[in-house]
């Protein structure tokens, strides 16, 4: 500390980092995107191991013959699921729900969603109903989950005959997939947080502990997908994927992570490619924040759950209906004999294969690469202000900063707020449908953010100083930095993403640069342009490109989808990027446009 | 006689040959359990008769002397009272086997042993040391302590009241404890922890983890349900341990306390094996002070041991709908208690009078009726001490042949449930929900929950509503926790409208704990032990209010004290609630390391980057301060 303390020698430091602050920042940035990329290389990654004893040591004995039911399901035989549920000697409640979406969801082709879940619960001989585990797969009309309800009907009678139970298990058909499950789940924890209409329910079985989901499309299934993305990037426990990939090895089931199976030529460059973009998808999943697959509402209650979705893409390969069954009763076994809530492993990670891991302890560090710019790029200006030389008389009025800083939220506000509450009046002067006019509404209002500038000019009384935009951007500079360091750790995707497109645009950001081009490399990094990134990338990565005019329609309905789901799940995304993310970007916009 | 005793010694070598198999096993687990009971009988000095002493024998010989040990016993019987002194108090010993089929299927057997005996340990003066029937272990334990009543419960699981409708004596899951001392005790905190330590020891559980931090005392919930007529709730002391496990090591003892043990009677049926493979598991000991006769003039001590056990038809049944007492126990019935002035077995047939729902074998010509929890039953009745129940075989195996399918859920006419709400690791809400099943007919209840001081109650959120209006409670008596001393106590008697669901809620703070108050296994959860509900509910038929000595124990356990309606007590489940719970493990430690290090260092980082540093004048050296000194009394400039 003689090194601060001492006015010479602190003089000599701060003159280092104004000096080599460029280069020092861009150092920073590569490595931080070097050491993310370096993630995937598999030497530098951990083999994932058990850490449950409860669920590590005590090998289950399975012998289920399960015989597969096939039920053919047009929309939910409520009636039939109710009776074959009786008939297999569970307590049968059925859940009504009702909700009106914002606005007509145009994917599932739903706007007024009324459904009925059906669940069963096998109570658990001596239990007192404290602990409980949940099964459920999602009934949607037509045929395309009929399998999972038959396998769950199957494994309901198998379970029931067995005396081993230690906690009760709930079977769960839920009808609109994610819609019933949130009625759900809101009504067994008396919440209601999202406006949904429901009926209470009945029967209850205490404090759940995990949550399997069951999606098999169809009748041939080669391989068992697993799905850990949740809502708002929340991911289950490490030893949920630690228990599935150990049972697959164990019965010989393929098994794969976003889609991709597991390679063994670490050394090779394809090799290295494939953990890459399986790590790469991950990441953009986890950091859209949407829930991916049923179990992802669970985790708001802080039940661990994942789902498990049989696929059939693998030629040669075949996985019988009876193996899947005897792998979920495996796995149910398993989390029947835990004795806590699984919480030895890790809840913050990235897979780039099921059988390894990246921790948070690494993967943060190139994040905290990115974001270090920021705070040097701070103390940079911080310097120059102090400097007596150029202090002006009279510093810059609070109003210099708190006008544009005002007016970029307001925006932000209105991004927000109006796409939903003016698609009446858009529909009515337009010829666009509902969701149309929301997402273009969104778009049109973040392209009109962008003539900000010069109203904020109008409202200042005076000319810009140069002292004026160096305080605004260094408040920029540090909310950027704060507003990043929250989100990446609650989702270190989403903060790493906006972090590799942000940082350097907003780093260099000067009003002394040629207008025209850092305008337009500005408006390419922007967050709506990060979002169209994605969706390109995203496509590119499971092997389904997209044209521009595609992937044009593709972001108009994320879009859609994102406000969506904070409407109808409480999804964080979009109002993080409205209210919070959009406004910093037109902050460092002003600065550019400041005269 | 001896023509007769030739006779069946040959029906017996036939028996014998065909249960070769079955006894031989039983043979060896009485071996095991010589040793078990020879303490017993050391523990408790009684006047065993030649046919009482079959214990220690090989079952192959009993089976050959059980015809003398009948025709005896009346003999037996008559000497035994006739060699008791007139003085001595008297006492008897009476058992009896409930089976219920039940709606859903499944199967209720209800075993309950009572000992009765004429004394009084309580009073002064006179030191009770002579045991016949009572066992000797809890009788000096209740003098010791003074206790008034005592009630004590083991449950392993829930009692499912949707479909299995009320038990005959309602219990929650884990242990429960209520005593009423007498009224001479000072020291009521000092005698309720040493009793509980020796309960402990005698049970073989975990009671002595009752302290002052769950223990409560109810002000309306728990009356006396023996002689008396005592209202200071300042004697009475109510604790329950929801997380309690019940096993073997429990039911031994609970064995050890009836007169024949388990050699004889209908406590053969009591092998673990077998009742710990069930759906629901309850054992209690209940002691009480009743009248001796229909007059009421002295007092008399009651023991009632009971043992509720529910047998699942799908997981025991093996797809075959069949149920045999010795499918379910293991083992057949030979013989009564031979200290037992009545063993009996019912069944209930009240909703088979056609035998549609379910074949009975043997039948049995005795039909007994009672009212039971305001319905009117029937029984085909079983009594052990005569010697035709056991037909030729000599043995008594009750043979149940299900012809229906299990029915759909059943409607209570008090029913309640228990659940938490929200989500997160701050706050949360008890949500108690009780149902008034009846069409017309409004009733008061009382509920009362405990709630460890863990969980800190905000009662001003306290809400009760049915039919989705503000129901005032008609009394509410509640007493605050103290941290790390005392738990919440809440009653309140609430109204409920006829057919109607009413939902008490009141939110609560999980408060943080210090981290050598958690337990090993922090992330399970906490447990809060059961809600009450006790109610006089109104009876579809009149109540027996009379007093008599021939009624069925079952039926008799509650006094009822008005035809109208009849006394329930409802538990709800136990909930298991997470609280804020650090993670406990090296990367915890790591953290805690970590932003140690980063506070002190941030913090002298931080001081070194806001201060202004200015160059000091370097001090001069002692000689030029003294030059100084004197050049500045010359009036010369100063030296620098």
């Amino acid at each position: 500390m003689g090194l601060l303390s001492d006015p010479s020698r602190r003089k000599v430091l701060t003159g280092l980092l104004t000096r080599l602050n460029t280069p020092i920042c861009i150092v920073c940035y590569l490595a931080g995107i070097v050491w993310f990329m370096g993630l995937a290389f598999e030497p530098f990654t951990l083999r994932t191991y058990m850490s449950e004893n409860a669920m590590g040591s005590t090998m289950v004995l399975l012998r289920g013959a399960i015989m597969m039911l096939v039920c053919f399901c047009s929309g939910m035989p409520v009636e039939w699921l109710v009776k074959a549920m009786q008939s297999r000697g569970l307590e049968v409640f059925t859940q009504s729900f009702s909700r009106k979406l914002p606005f007509p969801d145009e994917n599932k082709e739903r706007y007024m969603v009324r459904g009925t879940n059906v669940y069963g619960i096998l109570r658990a001989p001596r239990a007192p109903r404290t602990e409980a585990l949940v099964i459920s797969a999602p009934c949607s009309p037509g045929d395309s989950n009929n399998q999972a309800v038959g396998l769950l009907l199957a494994l309901a009678q198998y379970f029931r005959n067995q005396v081993y139970w230690a906690k009760d298990i709930i079977f769960l058909v839920n009808e609109h997939d994610l819609m019933g499950t949130q009625a759900w789940l809101e009504a067994y924890h008396h919440t209601n947080i999202t406006g949904m209409e429901y009926s209470p329910l009945q029967g209850r079985a205490g404090s759940i502990q995990a949550a399997l989901s069951l999606e098999l499309s169809s009748d041939v299934i080669t391989s068992l997908d697993l799905i850990l993305e949740g809502l708002n990037g929340q991911l289950p426990n490490l030893d949920l994927a630690n228990l599935f990939y150990a049972f697959c090895q164990k019965l010989g089931v393929l098994c794969t992570i976003q889609g991709k199976l597991q390679r063994n030529d670490w050394d090779t460059a394809e090799g290295y490619t494939h953990a890459a973009q399986t790590m790469m998808l991950m990441v953009l999943k986890q950091a859209c924040g949407r829930s991916w697959g049923d179990h992802g509402l669970f985790l708001r209650y802080h039940i661990e759950a994942a789902s498990v979705r049989g696929i059939n893409s693998f030629r040669h390969y075949k996985t019988d209906a009876a193996t899947i069954g005897r792998l979920l009763e495996g796995m149910v076994r398993k989390l029947n004999n835990l004795l806590e809530r699984l919480h030895q492993s890790y809840f913050f990670y990235l897979l780039p294969s099921l059988s390894r891991f990246v921790s948070i302890g690494c993967y943060m560090l190139a994040f905290g690469l990115l974001v270090v710019i920021l705070l040097l790029r701070a103390l940079d200006l911080w310097v120059h202000l102090g400097a007596p030389a150029l202090a002006a008389p009279s510093g810059p009025g609070v109003l210099t900063v708190l006008t544009p800083v005002v007016i970029s939220h307001l925006t932000g506000v209105a991004l927000y707020l109006l796409p939903v509450h003016l698609q009446e009046m858009a529909v009515e002067h337009f010829p666009v449908s509902e969701t149309e006019a929301v997402v273009l509404t969104a778009v049109a209002i973040y392209t009109a953010g962008l003539a900000l500038p010069h109203n904020t000019q109008r409202l200042l009384s005076g000319e810009g100083t140069e002292q004026g935009w160096k305080v605004l951007k260094l408040t920029a500079l540090l909310y950027l930095a704060v507003l990043l360091g929250c989100t990446a750790l609650i989702n270190f995707s989403l903060g790493f993403i906006l972090a590799v497109t942000l940082v350097p645009i907003t780093a260099s950001m000067t009003p002394h640069m040629p207008k025209a081009l850092s305008a337009l490399v500005m408006v390419l990094l922007s967050p709506a342009f990060t979002v169209l990134y994605c969706v390109f990338i995203y496509q590119e990565l499971i092997e389904a490109p997209v044209s521009v005019s595609e992937g044009w329609m593709l972001f108009l309905s994320v879009i859609s989808q994102g406000i969506l789901d904070h409407a109808l799940y409480g999804s964080l995304v979009y109002p993080l990027l409205a209210l919070f993310i959009y406004p910093c970007w037109l902050m460092f916009w002003n600065i550019l446009f400041w005269s | 006689m001896a023509a007769h005793r030739c006779g069946l010694s040959l029906v017996f070598i036939l028996i014998f040959s065909s249960l070769a198999c079955h006894s031989s096993c039983d043979s060896l687990e009485n071996a095991n359990e010589d040793t078990e009971e020879k303490q017993s009988v050391s523990d408790t000095p009684r006047e065993v008769n030649s046919d009482g002493s079959i214990a220690a024998e090989d079952l192959n010989e009993r089976r050959g002397r059980s015809t003398d040990a009948e025709l005896d016993r009346r003999d037996g019987t008559r000497t035994s009272e006739a060699l008791t002194p007139a003085a001595a108090a008297r006492d008897e010993f009476q058992e009896e086997l409930v089976i219920r089929p039940l709606h859903s299927g499944d199967i209720y057997a209800s075993f309950q042993f009572r000992t009765l005996w004429d004394t009084d340990f309580l009073q002064e003066g006179q030191k009770v040391s002579h045991y016949r029937l009572f066992p000797k272990s809890l009788g000096q334990v209740l003098s010791k302590f003074s206790v008034r009543e005592l009630h004590i419960s083991f449950t392993q699981g829930f009692w499912r009241t949707m479909q299995w409708g009320q038990p005959f004596i309602p219990s929650p899951p884990g242990a429960e404890l209520w005593v009423w001392f007498h009224d001479t005790v000072s020291d009521v905190d000092g005698n309720w922890k040493e009793l509980t330590n020796v309960l402990s020891g005698i049970f073989c559980a975990s009671l002595n983890f009752i302290d002052l931090t769950n223990t409560v005392q109810p002000s309306a919930s728990f009356k006396p349900l023996g002689l008396g007529n005592a209202t200071d709730h300042r004697f009475l002391r109510y604790a329950t341990l929801p997380r309690e496990i019940v096993c073997t090591e429990n039911l031994t003892p609970w064995k050890k306390l009836l007169p024949c043990g388990s050699k004889a009677g209908l406590a053969v049926l009591l092998k673990s094996e077998k009742l710990f493979h069930s759906s629901f598991h309850s054992q209690a000991v209940h002691i009480r002070p009743v009248c001796q006769d229909e007059q009421c003039t002295s007092k008399a001590w009651e023991l009632r041991q009971t043992l509720n056990v529910v047998f699942d038809l799908y997981t025991a049944g093996q797809g075959k709908k069949e149920w045999s007492l010795f499918k379910m126990f293991s083992r057949t019935l030979t013989e009564a208690c031979p200290l037992a002035t009545s063993s009996k077995v019912y069944v209930d047939i009240t909703d088979n009078p056609e035998g549609e729902l379910f074949e009975l074998s043997p039948a049995t010509p005795l039909l007994s009726q009672a009212v039971v929890l305001g319905d009117r039953r029937t029984y085909s009745v079983f009594d052990l001490t005569r010697a035709e129940t056991f037909g030729q075989l000599r043995s008594l195996n009750l043979l149940l042949r299900w012809k229906g399918d299990g029915g759909e859920m059943l409607r209570p006419l008090l029913h309640a449930e228990r659940y938490v709400a929200g989500f997160g690791l701050q706050t949360g809400e008890i949500h108690t929900v009780i149902y008034n099943n009846h069409p017309y007919r409004a009733f008061p209840v009382l509920l009362m929950d405990s709630v460890p001081w863990y969980l800190q109650l905000y009662i001003h959120t306290l809400t009760v509503t049915s039919k989705s209006r503000d129901n005032k409670p008609s009394y509410i008596h509640y007493q605050p926790a103290k941290d790390r001393h005392r738990p919440h106590l809440l009653e309140m008697l609430i109204q409920l409208p006829p057919h109607s669901m009413t939902e008490v809620t009141v939110q609560f703070e999980r408060a943080l704990l210090k981290w050598t108050e958690y337990t090993p296994d922090p992330n399970h959860g906490f447990y809060v032990g059961s809600s009450v509900v006790s109610a006089l509910v109104p009876s579809m038929v009149a109540m027996n209010t009379n007093f008599t000595q021939d009624q069925p124990l079952f039926s008799s356990f509650v006094p009822v004290k008005e035809e109208s309606s009849y006394f329930v007590r409802v538990y709800t489940e136990p909930l298991l609630v997470n609280l804020p719970t650090p993670d406990f493990s090296m990367p915890y430690n790591v953290i805690c390391l970590t932003c140690t290090v980063v506070a002190v260092g941030y913090g002298s980082f931080y001081n070194l980057l806001t201060r202004t540093f200015q160059v000091d004048e370097p001090s001069l050296p002692l000689a030029k301060r003294l030059a100084n000194l004197i050049r500045r009394i010359r009036g010369v400039p100063l030296l620098t």
